[in-house]
């Protein structure tokens, strides 16, 4: 065979997942370790919780505090909720738009190890030296060497710089695999939302994680160089840290939820057997949001001293979100409107999703009215605007979107039971929680506070937060349960296991084989699966004959190239330069064996697929 | 013309005059009988009509309002400029409110009346959108942000106005040290620490600044916060007090360190005549303790970085009649009412902070201080009895109703 020339090791088990570069094994290795992340940043929050349960409890000492506050919110936004939405768009985005894989998968694999060491790096400052302590913004001059003198945000710095190099490389990756490789007849206004959302999140990634790296490169400078970015005393300017952080962290807010938007309008529909209501005004809003989301972040900087002119536009800037934002909770609520709405797990999340991402929001507009802010700002009010944004939006998003894809990721469905008994304990918990926070900032407390005097009338308040925490644990340990419980089940889902999944995904085996369509499918029309189900077909009508499938070869160099950036992570940690040098050897070591090693990939021939049964 | 004759109404209000003499009135001047006011009253009174509504509604939004402690909570504001805040915040609640009780009703029709029954296996129309609806709903919250934006824009320039020219205005420039605050009057030449003693019914302008890292001034019951920047930067705001003394409670508000939690101040707004009072007793020379060894301790171990009076250094908190102070370091409470978890009398407080100030403010600049027994006792003793007897007779009646309803 011409095609067979090229022999390719195909590996098995451990070295499989080491080596892998199928976007179906990668979106898996995100969700595994971003659900691992995720359960180390709750176990962070379960512990802050128990140490504002009462008045001046002693049950962690004031450093130890903040450093698990700073590291519950680096590792949930970086390490956790970032690699679920990846896992999620590597799962899914390439079955949405009838690709055979991402268009870099050597890329994606590299974004994956780079992201995980990364977050390993950032959590073995526990053991080593000390978790970084100056908050998950890191303000200057806190998190500079006068007043942080431990390695702790040099493990932030460094950390993140490692782990945003993946999801810079995840950012660009989906882009071009979303503009070149579309399925014949999928053109941009026929991709489902989720494709859609994770379209303008890759775009937000590609303009807004650089700034993040230039602040972060800055700070090491400052760190471990000595430089003077951010040293007032030199001309540095502390305001500059300020500005480069959030011109990163508000476009990252985005980042976070249109990808959860995209859940909801897929679950949605489905659960609800309704086409999405107002389709193209939901991508005009996701794309306005995307926009907008640029020009916002001096709202974070409202008590920071601006100026009038400033905080008046930055709060009219923030207002206007909530306009796109309010059509897609219109457009979701009359998707529903005359729909036949069934009740599963992954629906009651997405249900959970609608009014509490509200709530959120319209704190979010009252945060923008900048005189109002001066009293919200840094206190509770925010904790709770935020939480309210981030995980009932998000996470709940994200539940919605796990329960609803598991059987194509998995092959197998969630047990329902649990998956509803998560939800209740969860969205019970959360509201148990963060409600009450909104008061207890606007009664006076700040946030980031490690304990407080009794008589303020903060302590009821504190106390019924942290049993809502509590039952959010019991919620996410009973999707850990779930998880098990199903994963020793058979593999038997089918290829539309909810029976009546609109998009492409649904019309392939679960899980996909790993050429995902033995055939490239034509697509005829918006929810593609769904309208050949309309009109009786079982299958899509492939574009292509049947042929040899390219795929490209498994390699270990990500991994290594990884491991090298972490080993050089360790060396400028502790100025230990010689091990900084031969970590990045082995990097660049490992670009230059990329480089010249010549791999064409290798060949799936007619005869293998037709044997698997198409 | 500004009334309709045939049914006694006002044109502009649609207010019922009910006056029969209207014919007459209206055919001798061209007017409703209110004339020209008469026409801005029912205007007056139609606004008013909504006001009531809109208060209505974030009165129900705002149920806890009521709540919260007078001298700390942001809902309970005891100045204008906390005021000022908090009715944008009640006007921003009230149409969020709105919003939310929208999707909500939807939102719960749309569970209820489309769920899945049993048997109903049909497919639903598959409806592709309704322009005119979108339009509804990308045109009203438009409105709602004007609504909104208005006063907000307003509000920013009122409250960035500066006042440090005003005749009356107080200035005082704040420096904020990890985890201890500075006020110095420039206009007095005076420093104190912790206390920001400030006169009743008078603006005050701040000139907020950090000695070390960022911090946040934050007194919620009187003004919402301005960060303090290093390297002159200086970030400036003003504030309101009440027309009655009171104490409030003031935060540090953002992440500065370890004991960012225990960075309290206090505003003590007095009446004239004290502040007049004190104004002058910090002006006094110092007074050092009578005992010669503790006198001579005070000012060898203490007085390096402390200051009394004229006495000793500028680099940390001034101690001139820190006897007087609701605090002892903004975190020990001086008061016999066990309700903080944290009291003392200001002696024991003194006494337990200097005992090891690092346990009591993890991170502090200040070391343990090495003194003998005798030191201890004879300088707590020294400091506590350090009082400026500065309270007007009315202050001091006026602190032990509060004392005494605070015991209640």
């Amino acid at each position: 065979m011409a095609h067979g020339s090229h022999a390719v090791k195909r590996y098995t088990g451990i070295m499989d997942w080491l080596t892998t570069v199928d976007h179906k094994k990668i979106g898996i290795l995100y969700l595994l370790a971003g659900g691992f992340f995720f359960l180390i940043g709750g176990l962070e929050a379960v512990l802050i919780r128990i140490q504002l349960w009462k008045p001046l409890n002693d049950f962690v000492s004031p450093d130890t505090f903040n450093q698990l506050i700073t590291m519950h919110g680096t590792t949930m936004i970086f390490l956790a909720v970032m690699p679920v939405i990846f896992g999620l768009m590597n799962c899914i985005v390439p079955l949405q738009i009838g690709a055979r894989d991402v268009a870099f998968p050597f890329l994606n694999a590299l974004g994956f190890w780079t992201f995980f060491f990364g977050g390993v790096l950032l959590n073995v400052s526990w053991f080593l030296g000390g978790a970084p302590d100056a908050g998950w913004t890191s303000y200057v001059p806190l998190a500079s060497t006068t007043f942080s003198d431990g390695p702790g945000v040099d493990y932030y710095v460094l950390g993140l710089q490692i782990s945003g190099i993946g999801t810079l490389l995840g950012g660009i990756n989906f882009l071009v695999t979303i503009i070149n490789m579309r399925a014949p007849g999928m053109s941009f206004m026929r991709m489902p939302m989720f494709t859609w959302a994770s379209f303008v999140t890759s775009m937000l990634i590609l303009l807004a994680f650089p700034a993040l790296t230039v602040g972060l490169v800055a700070l090491m400078f400052d760190r471990i160089f000595e430089g003077n970015f951010f040293d007032p005393s030199a001309g540095g300017n502390i305001m500059l840290w300020e500005h480069i952080f959030w011109i990163f962290g508000h476009p990252e807010v985005y980042i976070l939820i249109l990808p959860a938007f995209g859940i909801i309008s897929e679950v949605v529909t489905t659960f609800s057997r309704k086409r999405l209501f107002g389709y193209s005004s939901m991508v005009f809003a996701t794309v306005l949001i995307g926009f907008l989301g640029f020009m916002v972040w001096a709202h974070h900087m409202f008590t920071s001293g601006l100026g009038p002119v400033a905080n008046a536009l930055f709060s009219i800037a923030t207002m206007l979100i909530a306009v796109p934002t309010g059509i897609k909770v219109f457009n979701w609520l009359f998707t529903l409107w005359g729909g036949s709405i069934k009740f599963t797990a992954p629906m009651l999340f997405a249900i959970g999703f609608i009014p509490t991402f509200v709530m959120g929001g319209v704190t979010g507009v009252m945060l923008a009215a900048a005189p109002a802010d001066y009293q919200y700002h840094d206190s509770y009010f925010v904790v709770a605007h935020f939480h309210y944004t981030i995980v009932g939006g998000l996470v709940s998003g994200l539940f919605a979107g796990v329960h609803y894809w598991w059987p194509k990721i998995f092959g197998r469905k969630l047990n329902e039971t649990l998956g509803k008994t998560t939800f209740w304990f969860f969205i019970i918990g959360f509201h148990m929680t963060f409600l009450i926070q909104h008061f207890l900032g606007l009664l006076g407390m700040p946030r980031r506070i490690f304990t407080y005097l009794d008589g303020l009338g903060f302590n009821e308040m504190n106390l019924i937060s942290t049993i809502g925490a509590m039952l959010m644990g019991i919620g996410v340990i009973c999707f850990v349960i779930n998880v098990f419980v199903t994963s020793a089940k058979p593999k038997h889902a089918t290829n539309d296991p909810w029976e009546d999944g609109r998009t492409l995904e649904w019309a392939i085996a679960s899980p996909a084989p790993e050429y995902n369509f033995a055939q490239l499918p034509l697509i005829r029309g918006y929810d593609a699966y769904w309208k050949e189900k309309r009109e009786g077909n079982k299958e899509m009508q492939p574009a292509e004959p049947l042929g040899p499938i390219h795929m490209p070869s498994p390699s270990i160099l990500p991994f290594f190239m990884s491991v090298g950036l972490f080993i050089s992570g360790f060396g400028f940690i502790f100025h230990q330069y010689v091990v900084a040098g031969i970590g990045l050897a082995i990097t660049l070591g490992c670009m230059f064996l990329r480089s010249v090693i010549e791999d064409h990939g290798y060949h799936i021939e007619p005869e293998e697929i037709q044997a698997k049964g198409v | 013309m500004l009334c309709e004759l045939s049914q006694n109404i006002c044109a502009k209000c649609h207010r019922t005059t009910g006056n029969t003499q209207f014919a007459a009135s209206r055919a001798k001047t061209g007017n409703c009988e209110y004339g020209r006011s008469g026409v801005d009253l029912c205007m007056k009174k139609r606004w008013l009509k909504w006001l009531r509504l809109t208060t209505l509604l974030a009165g129900a939004a705002l149920l806890l309002s009521a709540c919260g402690r007078a001298d700390l909570s942001a809902l309970n504001p005891q100045g204008a400029v906390a005021k000022e805040q908090l009715d944008l915040m009640k006007i921003s609640i009230s149409i969020m409110t709105l919003v939310v009780v929208v999707v909500f009703l939807i939102a719960i029709y749309v569970l209820f009346r489309f769920r899945r029954r049993p048997g109903n296996d049909g497919i639903p129309v598959q409806v592709e959108g309704n322009h005119k609806l979108e339009i509804v709903w990308t045109v009203i919250p438009l409105i709602l942000l004007v609504i909104l934006g208005v006063p907000t824009v307003q509000t920013v320039f009122a409250q960035a106005q500066d006042h440090s020219k005003d005749e009356n205005a107080v200035i005082v420039k704040v420096t904020a040290h990890q985890y201890w605050w500075e006020f110095e009057y420039p206009e007095e030449g005076i420093v104190t620490a912790q206390e920001l003693v400030v006169p009743v019914d008078s603006r005050i302008v701040i000139e907020a600044k950090t000695a070390d890292v960022l911090h946040s001034f934050w007194i919620p019951a009187l003004a919402g916060k301005i960060d303090t920047n290093p390297a002159g930067n200086v970030n400036r705001m003003f504030f309101d007090t009440p027309d009655k003394t009171g104490i409030f409670l003031g935060k540090c508000a953002e992440l500065c360190g370890p004991s960012h939690a225990l960075m309290d101040f206090k505003v003590k707004v007095v009446d004239d005549e004290s502040y007049a009072n004190w104004l002058a007793a910090m002006k006094a020379p110092a007074v050092l303790p009578e005992d010669p060894a503790i006198a001579d301790a005070f000012q060898k171990k203490c007085l390096s970085c402390h200051a009394v009076g004229e006495l000793g250094g500028p680099v940390y908190p001034n101690l001139t009649g820190i006897g007087d102070r609701e605090t002892v370091a903004g975190i020990l409470v001086n008061t016999d009412n066990p309700q903080y978890w944290n009291e003392g009398s200001v002696y024991e407080n003194i006494y337990r902070w200097l005992e090891d100030p690092q346990k009591i403010k993890p991170g502090n600049a200040m070391p343990k201080v090495e003194l003998t027994q005798e030191e201890l006792e004879g300088i707590s003793r020294y400091l506590a009895d350090y009082k400026l007897n500065y309270e007007s007779e009315e202050l001091k009646n006026n602190d032990a109703t509060s004392d005494k309803e605070e015991r209640q």
